[in-house]
């Protein structure tokens, strides 16, 4: 059972600490392989803190383990990086950005 | 033995804090003062050790790869150079001097970034000033789309809330700091008034600000999730201040209406002249894209998104966009300076990249040097070489080098390739 | 080596009209003929054409952060204005904003060797500085704003002439400039509160100092340093009606010592009945005429497309607000500000008729050519590369009567210009567009052909219709090198940078130190332009 999430990526303080570590290291891929969630939500869906949960797009899918966070009901968070932009779509409505932001993901226990 | 190197200059981000002072021991920087927890790893994580450049993984010869880098472009019938903003001048300066020279597609972090705030710009300008202006001067500060608490973090205490500045003299009480944002960031939580926008709606407040700044009556009871009676008493707010400030990032460059969304909230600034001081300052992310906007400006007209195919530069937002050229496929190859795509762009970019021969210029090794087939190990300007950078309100400051230069900078690498590309 | 023979001659520094004389050139600089090796050096025959020294400009927009804020503002001015790449020159595109490296070559081939950037904010020196590096051909200085600059106004506020000198003379060091600008002086500190000045002996809100007291202190400096060029003034209420008579009250309250007044066009307005203003030129002149200490250029509208770029804050925010136009605004912490609106003047517009009117005007009243110098400020009154227009209009009567005559007629009424006669020689043009703008930029080895000047050369095919002649030289030869053949460029060269370096008194560091530490937000050491900044330079003495 998925569910429609609004998606929005940006940067956190853990993400650009591991980056300075490397971005091979396990700092930075645990700082980017995240996503954060309403807790509401998170029980609706029935995911416990820090289990893993699959967010998929037209784009492609990614598996991360999930954190409750003080978002809006229904909208996730996962900070910029290489997990999340396996969601995130090539096109830029001619702008040269692509949509990191406001993307419509489903989302799932995984 | 110990030096300590003082007014040393942090280049993660786009305050470009110029008040680090760094210790140096055993060639190794052992301590860091001031700066912040995003910017410290520049400075302690970094390893000057020369490292022989890779050519298909193996260690080779500079010169060799220099041949080799070269060749590749040569070949290619439609190179494309990427990246830029975490490198200084002297060699953005070079990088568009190979572009031109080849015919290269020439873009930078600034079309997946603020790209849509320069496009916004260009349509209807840019009522802006330099930081000092707002330490000194600024009473109502908003900031909409943007979170500094984690990606600017020394924002507040230098430039904005907390700092104390000639007419502001007790910093934080005498500033009234309102947020945008569609979730309640660390920033949110600092603001004395937080405005929760549903998604994709800025436009939509953006639009009602402008029409209630005007005097227009607004049918709804609400906008964008908000309720117009706080966007009323909003707008006399900003037409009383003394001098306001709205700061800007992603929320709107990234979201749906990219760049008419930053369209909007500039006319709105310049219409907010007609009662009172009102400026705009957008939060440039990497601590010198800011530069890569300038020196792609002054030397072929535009700040990104250009392409020398014809011999002259061409400007293409969405047509010369790194992105949109992977995608597509257009590009045959690339040479991506000081920055990752591979990590930054969306997947079906970022895998074009791992099939075309690409060389890569950076002091580390980044999830697209991973991948290239080309990779120079350079030093790092602000570290271990001089340079200049430019700050998010476009001053530009010098770089001091707290380590003595050993690898190669990113600007004689270029230089190389160029003079190797020429005598082809 | 090089010989340019049997030219006609025009170097009015050194009393030479139109006298058929060799010109010889060794090691970058003019000599005598005894010290050219005449079988070894390239021969130029310039037999019936014009030879003059290199152009000189006085004033003009080119290089920095507000050059490059507009050109990023404007792509529209650059598409279909692009130049190729060739195996010897960079591309590049812009019209009213070219981008740098064709900003050297359009100077060169118009024959312009010496090209000054108007204005520079301290704070950003160092963007004009690789700017300068970026642009080839041209011999090139920054002129540094301080009108509006606190440390100063703090001083006169204080009453501490010296200690306002020993912060000119450490500011011109720091940012490498080579003159002092004033914009108008207190009206853009005023415009960081929604204000303007209009008159001298308005108030500078919070500090307490007047526009007259900034204008008379920085005169006096200028002096007392030694610096080469005086003064060079962009006064109070540029665009208004009240502007001619605020020009000549500036003029007057600086007694005698030396100034420049630049693009004087735009401040030599009154008032009339209805909604023009009328030009005041011929009282301007008259100003200028009685005071030889004085100079000015004239900002000359060409019509067509244009940008207004200044530092003068309130006055963009004015032009938006009349034209709707995109407004850039940018204010320079504790410095000065600026803006920038693009523009449009059209013959049919009474407006830009009058405006057009009022810049000939002065130059045909001013009577002595080395006080009135050619410009169109570019890009604000019209692109550098018409300036063989504006030397066609003044040349010839019967080429500006007939664009008179297709101006706007309520533009055209009252005018004063159908009956000015005048026709500019090729002396004249040589005065004001070369000799006058080195002398008064104190440039003692340009805008003249004389032993010892810089070899920078520009030969022109004599012909009847001077923008013709003048847009395309036959030859142009910068530091003793052909540069241009035909108009076209035919070898890329570095120009270098000028500047000055008064000396003062090191005690006053520890003051602009604290000024710093309260004031700025970044720090006074790393705030300086370092010299390998800008490798090709040459420093021009103080006296």
């Amino acid at each position: 059972m998925s569910e429609n999430f609004i998606l929005v990526t940006g940067r956190t303080v853990k993400q650009a600490s591991g980056l300075h570590k490397g971005k091979d290291t396990d700092a930075y891929r645990r700082a980017v392989t995240v996503v954060e969630m309403n807790p509401e939500d998170m029980a609706r869906l029935g995911i416990g803190e820090g289990r893993l949960v699959r967010l998929h797009t037209s784009a492609g899918q990614m598996e991360a383990p999930v954190h409750a966070g003080a978002l809006p009901l229904k909208m996730v968070f996962i900070p910029m990086g290489p997990e999340a932009n396996k969601l995130v779509g090539p096109e830029t409505d001619g702008t040269g950005m692509p949509s990191f932001k406001g993307l419509t993901v489903e989302v799932e226990p995984a | 033995m110990k030096t300590v190197v003082e007014n040393v200059t942090c280049t993660f981000c786009g305050c470009l804090c110029d008040d680090i002072t760094v210790e140096v021991e055993d060639n190794r920087i052992s301590r860091v003062r001031r700066a912040c927890a995003n910017g410290r790893g520049i400075f302690l994580d970094y390893d000057p050790t020369p490292k022989k450049p890779t050519v298909a993984g193996r260690e080779v010869e500079w010169e060799d790869a220099v041949a080799a880098a070269a060749e590749i472009l040569v070949r290619a019938d439609s190179p494309l150079i990427y990246g830029l903003s975490s490198s200084a001048c002297e060699a953005q300066r070079k990088a568009i001097e190979l572009a031109d020279l080849i015919g290269a597609i020439v873009d930078t972090t600034s079309s997946v970034c603020h790209g849509p705030t320069g496009l916004a710009m260009q349509a209807v300008g840019e009522p802006t000033a330099t930081l000092g202006e707002v330490r000194n001067r600024a009473d109502l500060l908003i900031f909409w789309g943007c979170n500094p608490a984690a990606s600017h973090l020394r924002h507040f205490e230098r430039y904005s809330l907390n700092a104390q500045g000639t007419l502001v003299p007790n910093g934080r009480r005498d500033r009234t700091m309102v947020v945008f944002d569609v979730r309640p960031t660390a920033t949110a939580k600092a603001a004395d008034q937080f405005f929760q926008v549903l998604p994709d709606s800025d436009f939509e407040v953006l639009a009602a600000l402008r029409a209630l700044v005007q005097g227009k009556e607004i049918e709804s009871d609400s906008v964008g999730g908000i309720p117009l009676g706080r966007l009323r008493d909003l707008t006399e707010r900003m037409k009383a201040c003394r001098f306001g400030v709205f700061f800007m990032g992603m929320g709107l460059t990234m979201s749906r209406a990219r760049d008419i969304n930053v369209r909007e909230l500039f006319a709105l600034t310049a219409q907010l002249n007609e009662f009172t001081r009102f400026i705009v300052i957008p939060m440039r992310g990497h601590g010198n894209v800011a530069g890569a906007d300038q020196v792609l400006t002054w030397q072929s007209g535009y700040p990104f998104a250009v392409s020398y195919a014809r011999g002259y530069p061409q400007y293409g937002p969405g047509e010369f966009s790194a992105v949109d050229v992977l995608v597509r496929e257009e590009a045959d190859a690339a040479l991506i300076l000081a920055s990752d795509p591979v990590a930054h762009f969306p997947h079906a970019a970022a895998m074009q990249l791992k099939r075309i021969p690409t060389i890569v210029i950076d002091p580390v090794v980044n999830l697209t040097a991973d991948t290239a087939q080309v990779f120079f190990p350079t030093c790092c300007y602000g570290v271990d070489a001089e340079g200049v950078s430019y700050r998010m309100d476009n001053v530009p400051i010098r770089l001091r080098g707290a380590l003595p230069t050993v690898r190669p900078t990113d600007e004689s690498v270029l230089d190389a390739i160029i003079e190797t590309v020429k005598r082809c | 080596m090089l010989g340019i023979l049997n030219g006609k001659v025009y170097d009015p520094s050194n009393s030479v009209e139109a006298q058929v004389r060799d010109v010889w050139v060794k090691d970058g600089r003019i000599v005598s003929a005894q010290d050219v090796d005449c079988e070894k050096a390239e021969i130029i025959d310039a037999s019936g054409l014009v030879v003059m020294a290199g152009g000189v400009d006085v004033h003009s927009h080119v290089v920095g952060s507000k050059v490059n804020a507009a050109r990023k503002f404007r792509p529209e001015d650059h598409y279909g204005n692009t130049r190729e790449r060739t195996a010897l020159t960079r591309s590049g595109s812009g019209f009213t904003v070219p981008s740098t490296f064709l900003t050297g070559y359009l100077y060169a081939e118009m024959g312009y060797t010496t090209v000054m950037e108007a204005a520079t904010a301290p704070l950003v020196a160092k963007h004009t500085h690789e700017e300068l590096e970026d642009t080839p051909m041209l011999d090139m200085g920054a002129f540094i704003t301080m009108g509006n600059n606190h440390f100063i106004m703090e001083c006169i506020r204080d009453g501490l002439m010296e200690k306002a000198r020993d912060y000119v003379a450490w500011l011109l060091n720091a940012t490498k400039g080579y003159a002092i600008k004033i914009v108008n002086p207190g009206g853009v500190e005023n415009w960081k509160w929604r204000r303007n000045v209009g008159e001298l002996d308005d108030e500078v809100i919070g500090f307490g100092v007047t526009p007259r007291q900034i204008v008379t202190t920085l005169a006096q400096i200028a002096e007392e340093l030694g610096l080469p060029h005086p003064i060079h003034v962009h006064g109070i209420n540029l665009g208004r009606s009240t502007s001619a008579r605020t020009t000549i009250e500036t003029m007057a309250t600086i007694e005698g010592r030396r100034a420049h007044f630049c693009h004087l066009q735009f401040l030599s307005y009154g008032k009339q009945a209805g909604t023009l203003h009328r030009s005041e030129a011929a009282k301007v002149a008259a100003m200028v005429n009685a005071n030889p200490n004085l100079t000015v250029d004239v900002g000359q509208i060409v019509f067509g497309e244009a940008t207004t770029m200044t530092s003068d804050g309130p006055l963009q925010y004015g032009i938006h607000m009349q034209t709707g136009n995109k407004w850039m605004n940018d204010d320079i912490e504790n410095e000065t500000g600026g803006g920038i609106v693009p523009i449009r003047y059209s013959r049919n517009n009474a407006i830009n008729a009058v405006m057009w009117r009022t810049g000939l005007e002065l130059a045909l009243l001013i009577d002595n050519p080395w006080q009135v110098l050619l410009t169109t400020d570019h890009p604000n009154a019209g692109p550098f590369i018409h300036y063989p227009q504006v030397i066609k209009l003044l040349m010839d009567r019967g080429y500006r009567s007939a664009m008179f005559e297709r101006l706007n007629p309520r533009g055209r009424k009252g005018a004063l210009l159908p009956e000015l006669h005048r026709e500019y020689s090729l002396s004249d043009i040589a005065v004001v567009t070369r000799a006058g703008p080195a002398r008064v930029l104190g440039l003692k080895h340009k805008g003249h052909l004389g032993v010892g000047a810089d070899a920078d050369i520009t030969v022109y095919a004599d012909l009847d219709d001077k923008e013709e002649m003048f847009a395309r030289p036959r030859y142009v030869v910068k530091e003793g090198v052909v540069v241009v053949v035909d108009g076209a460029l035919v070898r890329e060269r570095r120009g270098k940078t000028l500047y000055v370096a008064p000396a003062y008194d090191t005690g006053i560091e520890a003051d602009i130190r604290e000024h710093f530490r309260k004031n700025y937000t970044i720090s006074i050491d790393n705030f300086s332009v370092h010299a390998d900044h800008f490798p090709h330079r040459e420093m021009v003495c103080c006296r």
